[in-house]
């Protein structure tokens, strides 16, 4: 991929990202996060995942923003704008996630990483789907399985907890 | 790599996403809010899983793997977060933090 498009799609991340945690607007900050989503879906094509970008599209893009986007206009009044915060809980927010930005970025600078050269990325349908059903070295079957139970889960719980209690 | 993006790229970039995520998390006060700094955190991760997985060991997928189990992971904390949150706001008519401190049922 090319710096001006690595450069272009970080910068759409990096404004979207500061306007879904400073907009006041509830509904506003939701349809932000779905940019910003986007942007990401934009660096799996780019880093050639396709059917990563695929999943991000519709499980993150699709599902999560829509639930998220319903949520708010069951439980909020669209017209309201949310209360300003402090400028002492900014300052010292500002400043806690500096300070750690800062200890990141340099830690990264500094450590050298190996240069991969003489392997080649294959992200075929066809490799994932073996891939993700073996039990062989390099197989992901055990966390796919247990994913399946935890989304079995996620769906009875969240009915569970959501639904009205009864009246006796 | 034929050009100049290399892996350091990706992890600046995932790590000012992800600490823009904190900002939010520690500045907000609605719940739903809160939930969107979240999503931003793991989003992030992804970005890094990804990139690890181009750069450094291309021969086998499994960055590709685990940003695929955090995103579902990501869809199930978000459907039972929303889940707290409607029955939160049908006892207490507001979803902001201060007023969750009684989640006692």
């Amino acid at each position: 991929m090319s710096e001006t498009v690595f450069y272009i799609l970080s910068g759409f991340i990096i404004v979207f990202s500061v306007l879904t945690v400073t907009s006041r607007k509830i509904l506003r900050a939701a349809v932000y996060l779905l940019f910003v989503l986007l942007g990401t879906c934009g660096f799996y094509f780019a880093l050639e995942f396709n059917f990563l970008a695929a999943v991000q599209l519709t499980v993150y893009a699709g599902g999560i923003v829509v639930i998220i986007i319903f949520s708010i206009m069951l439980t909020s009044d669209l017209q309201d704008k949310l209360e300003a915060v402090q400028f002492r809980k900014i300052f010292f927010s500002l400043l806690a996630v500096l300070i750690g930005a800062a200890v990141c970025i340099t830690t990264i600078l500094n450590h050298s990483f190996p240069q991969v050269t003489d392997k080649v990325l294959d992200s075929s349908m066809r490799t994932i789907g073996l891939r993700l059903l073996s039990y062989n070295e390099g197989g992901f079957v055990l966390p796919f399985e247990v994913i399946s139970i935890l989304l079995l889960a996620a769906i009875v719980g969240s009915i569970i907890i959501a639904k009205k209690a009864d009246s006796k | 790599m034929e050009s100049g993006v290399g892996i350091q790229h990706f992890m600046i970039l995932s790590t000012l996403m992800f600490f823009i995520g904190v900002y939010g998390f520690l500045t907000r006060k609605n719940l739903i809010t809160i939930l969107l700094s979240v999503e931003l955190i793991l989003n992030s991760v992804n970005i890094n899983f990804v990139a690890f997985n181009k750069f450094l060991y291309p021969e086998n997928l499994g960055g590709h793997f685990f940003a695929m189990f955090v995103i579902a992971v990501a869809a199930t904390e978000v459907s039972v977060a929303i889940a707290i949150i409607i029955s939160l706001y049908r006892k207490l008519k507001m979803i902001d933090v201060e007023n969750v401190n009684e989640m006692k049922y």
